[in-house]
């Protein structure tokens, strides 16, 4: 099935920047299908099979590991997860030793997850196998840019001229950074909403429209994504309390409604309810969160499959 | 005399550059002429054709190359005591002759740091013995490098210390910047201070702005050197201290010690070789060889220090020279150390703003020379009869490409690598003896 798609020209998948639109495109194409393969009883196909996959992940996550291992073994490839965060950096062994140790094990696809902005791209140039950045520091999150994205076209149909709103922690997220890149990319009008302690500097040269008022950032949205406010930075580094921050830019019923009639809500989890969001609109009809959950499977699933294509002897 | 070694002979003969392009930083002046050395120093300077010569003198042809005092910097992390691993005293001081450099200020955060006099009788006479330019120690501002205490200004500027500072840490604690301050003026001695305010660069990693915003690299605003300078100025006028600012990146600090100047504060200032030939934009791909404190600034900032150079509101340039390991560097970005070598590729780097007609040899020249040397109390950085001859012969044209396995410190962290520059030193004489030349090819 997935012969005919256009084919990924690249060997890794380390951030949105760089791709094209006919690359994302072919990978939520490709991401389609999957959904599909997804919803059936037989959910495996043979795509992977004899591969071997490390997840390596530097800083905790269940989600997200738990989305690539779930993809690997759907693709028939054989899971392996590595938290590092607990083992040996703490033994002092550094991120190039680390790679170099579970490269030699001879693995075809490493997925990472690292702490630090770079640090997946450094990885990559000295392994010589495909790697997926499943999240380096606050530079980019592309399996996440790419699952919403998916997910914005299954139920709008088109991700060309809609605005899409990104509220929250702008200043420490990886994702806002590849959902910027990647929505301009296929034509979105981009808005980002936050107060000025959480906005990066010269971000307005990235092609958005910054609002520091969530009410006029919201007016006419069609899509208003939620980002996570870390705990540690909620209490007077960046913002003064939960209670002030929720009050300015956390989403209620009041503020979705200034957005359009048929708005979505979005949020790459974990929620902070009560603080980014309100359980009254997570939970409504209008929030498309589980289905973030659902479709981030299958993006992953062809974004491996992809990679796979260019795997020696593949 | 049959005894002598032949390093010894060398020591004794009498050397003439002949013929050469002669760069005196110190009047400016800029000419053909001939350069006679003997015992340590210059003993004749002959503007115009080349003089007759006696027996016994080698002959050094200048044609086609500027002869020019040596270079003096006036930041260089030298690795003794404590970070050999790093560089050596030998080795920092072999690519310090290479890069026409003839005396170094070394930083004291060592380990143990130069805050005893003791570490300076140390460093003298591992000097005396293993390096081939001047070495001369910055005394630690304060004991351990830990900004509480000050350390023994007056014992230390016996003992051989030429300034006071705390190396790449900033002194955080007002109160005792002003005690410092006060205290040195008693000895006119030179406060250096590194102008970064640690609580303002938080965690920031490279020049705040778009460029590191795009890369997800928390940013340094250009206020944690404003802010600190600021301070510095204000307690350096109230004071009466002689202030030197070690090293800055942003065209508000100019103005800061622009007017600083006008209003007759004691105040100089340094800025990196760093930040007058690089930007932000060269980080590129996480590219720790460029992480350097303070960071590369945005174009605009860059063309802004070599405005300030030229106008002479910056006083000096520095190698700021830091030899890391390769396990310090090979790391994400963020964890990776500060610091970039620098003192081999210096002068070669500087040149750019002389090809580019940004300033002029004279006035670039007197930025790593005259001027430093002036600050510290040496009698080097000119051309005149008496000085000594601590002197480089440089190829000021010489295209070449820079190779990070050829320069001669031990750490290989250099930024410039792989980069085409153009001029290169032939010769370097430190005290009238050749401490290095090039090889012909």
């Amino acid at each position: 099935m997935t012969s005919q798609a256009p084919l990924y020209p690249h060997r890794h998948l380390l951030g949105i920047e760089g791709l094209s639109h006919l690359d994302i495109e072919a990978l939520l194409d490709r991401a389609e299908s999957y959904v599909a393969l997804s919803r059936q009883v037989e959910k495996k196909t043979a795509t992977l099979r004899g591969r071997t996959q490390i997840n390596l992940f530097f800083e905790p996550s269940t989600r997200t590991q738990a989305s690539f291992e779930l993809a690997g073994k759907r693709l028939g490839a054989d899971v392996m997860n590595m938290s590092v965060a607990s083992s040996s950096v703490k033994k002092g062994e550094t991120l190039i030793d680390t790679a170099a140790t579970l490269y030699a094990m001879r693995p075809d696809i490493l997925v990472v997850r690292h702490h630090a902005a770079g640090a997946v791209n450094l990885l990559a140039r000295k392994v010589g196998c495909s790697v997926v950045n499943a999240g380096d520091g606050a530079h980019e999150h592309p399996t996440q840019a790419l699952l919403d994205a998916l997910t914005i076209r299954r139920n709008k149909g088109r991700i060309m001229g809609l605005t899409v709103a990104i509220c929250g922690d702008i200043l420490h997220s990886r994702v806002a950074r590849s959902n910027i890149i990647l929505l301009n990319a296929l034509g979105a009008k981009v808005r980002l909403i936050a107060p000025s302690t959480l906005l990066p500097a010269g971000i307005e040269r990235m092609g958005v429209s910054v609002f520091t008022d969530m009410k006029k950032g919201l007016q006419g949205a069609d899509i208003v994504m939620m980002l996570r406010l870390q705990l540690e930075r909620m209490h007077g580094a960046f913002v003064p309390s939960s209670k002030e921050y929720f009050r300015y830019y956390g989403l209620d019923r009041a503020k979705l409604d200034l957005a359009a009639d048929d708005a979505l809500v979005m949020h790459p989890g974990p929620m902070n309810r009560g603080v980014e969001i309100s359980s009254e609109v997570a939970d409504s009809a209008q929030s498309l969160i589980r289905e973030q959950v659902e479709i981030g499977v299958a993006v992953r699933m062809a974004v491996l499959d992809a990679l796979s294509q260019h795997l020696p002897n593949g | 005399m049959a005894a002598l070694t032949g390093t010894d002979m060398a020591e004794a003969t009498d050397i003439a550059i002949l013929d050469a392009r002669l760069v005196d930083p110190a009047t400016g002046r800029d000419g053909r002429g001939s350069v006679l050395i003997r015992d340590r120093a210059i003993t004749d300077i002959v503007w115009g054709a080349a003089p007759a010569l006696g027996e016994g003198t080698r002959r050094v042809d200048g044609r086609d190359l500027v002869l020019a005092p040596g270079l003096v910097d006036l930041r260089a992390f030298l690795g003794e005591p404590g970070a050999e691993f790093r560089e050596t005293l030998g080795s920092g001081s072999q690519a310090a002759a290479a890069g026409g450099v003839t005396t170094i200020v070394c930083r004291p955060d060592t380990d143990p740091p130069i805050d005893d006099p003791a570490i300076i009788d140390f460093i003298k006479r591992r000097a005396r013995d293993k390096a081939v330019v001047n070495v001369l120690p910055c005394a630690a501002l304060t004991k351990g490098i830990l900004g509480k205490e000050i350390t023994e200004f007056g014992l230390l500027l016996e003992a051989g210390a030429v300034a006071f500072g705390d190396g790449a840490k900033a002194v955080r604690n007002p109160q005792l910047m002003r005690r410092a301050m006060i205290y040195a003026r008693d000895f006119d001695a030179l406060i250096m201070n590194h102008v970064e305010d640690p609580d303002l660069r938080g965690s920031g990693v490279m020049n705040e702005g778009e460029f590191a915003s795009r890369k997800g690299l928390p940013g340094i605003p250009t206020e944690a050197e404003t802010v600190m300078l600021e301070r510095d100025i204000r307690l350096a006028r109230a004071t009466g201290a002689r202030y030197h600012a070690a090293m800055i990146s942003c065209a508000e600090s100019v103005d800061l010690v622009r007017r600083a100047k006008a209003n007759g504060v004691r105040i100089t200032c340094g800025v990196s070789i760093n930040n007058l030939t690089l930007n932000e934009n060269d980080v590129g791909e996480y590219r720790t060889f460029c992480k350097v404190s303070p960071p590369l600034r945005h174009e605009d900032e860059r063309l802004a220090m070599i405005a300030a150079l030229a106008e002479g509101v910056i006083d000096v340039v520095v190698s700021d020279h830091d030899p890391q390991d390769v396990e310090t560097k090979r790391q994400p970005f963020a964890e990776a150390a500060d610091g970039a070598l620098g003192i081999e590729t210096l002068l070669p780097a500087a040149l750019r703003m002389v090809h580019a007609g940004q300033i002029g040899l004279p006035a670039l020249l007197a930025a790593l020379s005259t001027r430093p040397a002036g600050l510290i109390g040496l009698s080097c950085g000119r051309l005149a009869v008496g000085a000594p001859a601590d002197l480089m012969l440089l190829d000021p044209d010489a295209p070449h490409v820079v190779d990070k396995r050829l320069l001669k410190s031990r750490a290989k962290n250099s930024p410039f690598d792989e980069a085409r520059l153009e001029g290169l030193v032939q010769m370097t004489l430190v005290a009238g003896r050749v401490v290095y030349e090039a090889q012909r090819g």
